[in-house]
């Protein structure tokens, strides 16, 4: 049986109507300056802790997607989103005041890409027709609970991430036309290739990342350079190197094309990330912020975005286990 | 994607870069000098007060470690750590660190669940096995002395 499991095409793409990125101010230091919708000052914006100040990042991001829309909160069917924190409280308590239909995602890094495809099957089925895929990440809030608290005077191995404060989110309709089309998504396997170091989360998640890409070209009859942007969500510098050697054992050379959000949020060199950025508010902030915005432009045609993500959890790995990954894809596609 | 675990493993130590050591290593022993010349300097100043040998020895350790609270809680301790590394983290300094700073952090959840049974969530093993430790050789000593030894 050779069925395109995870891999789905749509007869009525929809459509992607608005889209928003807030960041805190270091993420809106980087090469992505000027390009966000509103910047958070601090590491909490004048709420009262770093929990707070990610729901308010959200809430932002969703409603200045909405408003890019030009649509109202009560015109939105549902919301698809998710962030990093326990039970999910970022968007829990950020969504809040929204009174819209929610469905809470956790995907950790790739809950940008998972919030995205199911919103887009959602709305290509007919059913509703409006849906909103929102995503936040906040180094702070994210520090305290799988790591260590801020103040304490450790050194991080050159191999870890910097977790983004940052958020995104997209509005997609049917009926609603926009530049920007989802023509198919790819929901990835869990896969696990024993990585148990929780400092190493790009060792940990490319095999996903490999795993969902070469099943989208095998399943498509494609190839790299039929894309003009592969981007993954947060694989740094360590896990953009082992994807693009483990692709070309694959037969699927990147060749150029691959591009990493991690790697774009951040400046390497000036801005200490050690391999790159992470966390989910990564990638939906890279994607939100730059890439839709060139593909609404023109200047971009169809892009590959997988979100990855570390399944990672502090009491799993405490025990001995390992780290699992898994990767989804969005394929976008600007207009004519 | 047909590869072992092991080959994978390879693949990432091989892409993974390593810590500078010779970078690290020479800057973790300036940092973590520095910081016991100034205790030596504070015990020094102390003798020649007229203070004894044992006093002196625990006044350096209440200051050495009310400067790390004082300059955790400024939020400077972590960056003179982040180019000190061992060298900060040896000493008592890095002791009164991972005490002070979830202290610090978890002032959010509140004074009793919060701070206070936080606050030793970095230190708690040192201080569990310091007391293990000190009771077994406490009998050990004293295994020694009833045969007649001395320490």
């Amino acid at each position: 049986m050779n069925r395109p499991r995870g891999v789905i095409f749509f007869e009525n793409p929809p459509s992607i109507v608005g889209f928003a990125a807030v960041a805190g101010d270091m993420e809106a230091s980087g090469p992505l300056k000027g390009k966000f919708d509103k910047v958070f000052e601090g590491d909490m914006d004048g709420e009262k802790s770093f929990e707070k100040a990610e729901s308010k990042m959200q809430l932002c991001a969703a409603k200045k997607a909405i408003e890019k829309a030009k649509l109202k909160f009560h015109d939105i069917d549902i919301a698809f989103a998710g962030d990093l924190l326990n039970q999910c409280i970022g968007t829990n308590y950020g969504l809040r005041e929204l009174g819209i239909p929610f469905a809470g995602v956790y995907g950790a890094c790739s809950t940008m890409a998972e919030s995205i495809s199911l919103s887009s099957v959602f709305v290509a089925s007919g059913l509703i027709d409006r849906a909103i895929a929102v995503t936040s990440s906040h180094f702070c809030a994210s520090e305290r609970q799988f790591r260590f608290p801020l103040e304490y005077g450790g050194q991080r191995p050159l191999t870890a991430q910097w977790t983004a404060t940052a958020a995104g989110a997209v509005v997609l309709s049917g009926k609603l036309k926009g530049n920007i089309k989802v023509r198919a998504i790819c929901i990835g396997k869990i896969v696990d290739y024993q990585i148990k170091d929780m400092n190493n989360m790009g060792a940990a998640m490319a095999p996903a990342a490999v795993n969902t890409l070469v099943n989208f070209f095998k399943h498509t009859g494609t190839a790299p350079q039929d894309y003009d942007m592969i981007l993954t969500g947060d694989l740094g510098q360590v896990g953009s190197a082992i994807l693009s050697e483990i692709m070309d054992r694959e037969g699927y050379p990147l060749k150029g094309k691959h591009s990493d959000c991690g790697l774009l949020l951040f400046d390497r060199e000036r801005q200490d990330v050690h391999s790159g950025g992470s966390g989910c508010g990564c990638s939906a902030a890279v994607l939100c912020a730059d890439v839709l915005d060139r593909l609404n432009s023109g200047k971009l045609k169809n892009v590959l975005f997988i979100a990855t993500g570390a399944l990672m959890s502090p009491t799993a790995n405490q025990q001995g286990e390992s780290i699992p990954g898994v990767a989804h894809l969005v394929f976008l596609e600007g207009s004519e | 994607m047909n590869m072992s675990y092991e080959d994978y493993g390879k693949l990432v130590k091989k892409c993974s870069p390593n810590s500078p050591i010779f970078k690290t290593m020479p800057l973790s022993f300036l940092v973590g000098g520095t910081i016991c010349a100034i205790g030596e300097a504070f015990r020094l100043w102390f003798v020649s007060l007229g203070m004894n040998k044992e006093h002196s020895g625990i006044w350096v350790s209440v200051i050495l470690i009310f400067i790390t609270a004082l300059l955790t809680g400024l939020g400077i301790f972590h960056k003179i750590a982040k180019i000190g590394g061992a060298g900060t983290f040896v000493p008592i300094t890095g002791f009164a660190n991972s005490v002070v700073s979830p202290a610090l952090e978890f002032q959010t959840e509140g004074f009793i669940l919060g701070v206070s049974s936080k606050m030793f969530i970095i230190a708690g093993p040192v201080i569990v096995y310091g007391t293990i430790a000190s009771i077994v050789s406490g009998i050990v000593f004293y295994i020694i002395e009833l045969f007649g030894g001395s320490i």
